[in-house]
């Protein structure tokens, strides 16, 4: 269901005076209404549902949350950015009771100002482009869409390198380093409006739009030399 | 088109025809001789001929900068001069009246006469025939034989042993990018590792690997490969064997229950590998399983090959199957 329509269908809710999903302001009462069924009781897991949040910790929690992928309305479907179920208030009480359920990791701490980006070019080139392409546009996988990373926070980066989010590997500090993290979170901020020195971008999707538009423009030459060396009948 | 058809009909019929008789009367009205254009063409000729020759030598030259592009420019230039023959021809040395007769049914034998003589007598201009025909066969010949030199690279036909050896022996330590040699503790699951042979030549096809852990009561290796995975770290060639790209993705499921299992997926045609089975293809064109490289464990619990892969690395080659590797 688009994020639009969810959206509808709760402020119809709230017009009827029914009980909202969104009615609860603890962290627990906002858990149990809306993670509870597939996350278990203390985010135990429940197979084939949803896994366990026992050691997930608040990193994992907040990205999951701030992106819209949860709640998920069928386990089987693959999470997609839309707007957050929740406000933010309602955010960081749920962030704060899931983190409760262990020693998990905490929100990380960015600083893409700090970072290079070239060398995050390097490293997005070397453990991201394979996925989601070199300037971030997003993409296609055995088995999953790639999302874009146009609308993907500094945080949320981090969060989802360190994570692995649905079938994405994670990347551990031996992998990508926190100051590699930096440029990497630079760059991808950089990607959001690149620096088009071709003029066409063409979505910047590489090389098929842009062989396409080599062979309409080599067509259309070729054309052009025919009508030159070329003569119309005289009928 | 019909002029092209015409040139082409000269030079392919033109040689060794009988002289024109001379009491028939002309259908094409007479063109003058023009040298200039016969050596324009020649000329032509002879550079589709250099051009595609430059094709085969840079093809065959590795150590040339812009490989490609130098490829690329020598074959356009080859057509390029071939085709710029082919207008001169046209438009300065075939008798260029329209005729706007339609050609009769072929039955008629007579009719038939007349076609061959149109078409003699629209090459008449070109006093040097068996010359033009062997610069155009010759430019020809060339841009054939470029286009077929690639056809080098599709494999060796005598001796494929070079392409069996690998670096890997037993005892020879796992290494990163930096030289560091790779601890099996720090193999975490849920991510992927690049490793090469320590002390050895990383630009061989069968140096670099790629190493991901699974859980040990997840591996289902096939018979013969007991003990190749460590506390169910597994090894294996980072060169696809559909086309040798570098396995650069690992898909891993953050909820096992119900999403794709984990695999090693090449970026260029999404060949797909299951570590857990002994690298077999799940999805793509790869034709065979990623070879797998055993391992053992140091006694300082570093990372070890346990002898040589289990098949041939790289992309196929005809009787690849049945090689082992050196």
């Amino acid at each position: 269901m688009p994020a639009g329509l969810i959206r509808l269908v709760l402020l119809g809710a709230l017009a009827l005076g029914l009980p909202a999903a969104a009615g609860a302001t603890t962290g627990a009462g906002l858990y149990s209404e809306n993670c509870l069924r597939c996350h278990g009781v203390g985010g135990s897991g429940v197979s084939g549902q949803g896994p366990s949040l026992r050691r997930v910790g608040a990193r994992a929690a907040d990205f999951y949350l701030r992106t819209g992928y949860m709640p998920l309305r069928d386990p089987e479907q693959q999470p997609w950015r839309r707007h957050p179920r929740f406000s933010d208030a309602q955010i960081a009480a749920l962030v704060g009771y899931v983190a409760s359920f262990g020693h998990g990791p905490p929100v990380p701490a960015v600083h893409p100002e700090h970072g290079s980006v070239s060398q995050g070019l390097r490293v997005f080139t070397e453990h991201c482009a394979g996925c989601h392409q070199v300037v971030a546009e997003g993409g296609y996988v055995v088995g999953a869409r790639v999302p874009p990373l146009d609308r993907s926070t500094p945080t949320q980066i981090a969060e989802a390198v360190r994570i692995g989010p649905f079938l994405m590997p994670r990347f551990p500090e031996s992998q990508i380093s926190r100051r590699d993290l930096d440029s990497l979170a630079a760059y991808v901020e950089y990607a959001k409006n690149p620096d088009d020195r071709g003029g066409w971008a063409l979505g910047h999707v590489g090389p098929v739009p842009e062989g396409l538009v080599s062979w309409l423009l080599a067509g259309a030459a070729l054309v052009a030399v025919c009508a030159l060396i070329g003569r119309r009948g005289t009928e | 088109m019909r002029r092209w058809l015409v040139a082409l009909g000269v030079l392919v019929l033109g040689r060794g025809r009988r002289p024109p008789r001379l009491d028939r009367e002309r259908i094409v009205p007479e063109g003058l001789p023009s040298r200039g254009a016969e050596v324009l063409v020649l000329a032509l000729f002879g550079l589709t001929a250099l051009s595609a020759i430059a094709f085969i030598v840079v093809y065959a030259w590795d150590a040339i900068p812009h490989q490609t592009q130098s490829l690329g420019l020598a074959i356009g230039l080859a057509f390029a001069f071939l085709s710029a023959a082919l207008i001169v021809i046209a438009h300065r040395l075939v008798v260029a009246e329209e005729l706007e007769d339609d050609y009769p049914p072929p039955a008629h034998p007579v009719e038939q006469e007349e076609i061959e003589q149109l078409v003699e007598e629209s090459g008449d201009r070109m006093t040097r025939k068996r010359l033009l025909i062997l610069g155009g066969g010759a430019a020809g010949l060339a841009i054939g034989a470029a286009l077929v030199t690639p056809a080098a690279s599709l494999g060796p036909v005598l001796r494929v042993a070079p392409l069996l050896r690998t670096p890997w022996r037993r005892g020879l330590r796992l290494v990163d990018e930096r030289g560091r040699p790779y601890s099996a503790d720090e193999i975490e699951e849920g991510t992927f590792y690049t490793a090469f042979p320590e002390g050895a030549d990383r630009e061989q096809l069968g140096a670099p690997l790629v190493v991901v852990r699974l859980e040990p009561a997840a591996l289902d290796l096939p018979d013969g490969r007991e003990g190749w995975a460590p506390d169910g770290i597994l090894a294996y060639s980072k060169i696809c064997t559909h086309a040798a790209c570098a396995i650069a993705l690992y898909r891993t499921p953050t909820f096992p229950d119900v999403q794709p299992r984990p695999a090693l997926v090449c970026p260029c045609h999404y060949s797909t590998f299951d570590p857990a089975t002994g690298g077999t293809v799940l999805f793509g064109p790869a034709g065979r399983p990623l070879p797998q490289l055993p391992l053992e464990l140091g006694g300082g619990g570093e990372l070890r090959a346990g002898g040589n892969f289990s098949g041939p690395v790289g992309p196929a080659w005809w009787g690849v199957r049945s090689k082992k590797p050196l």
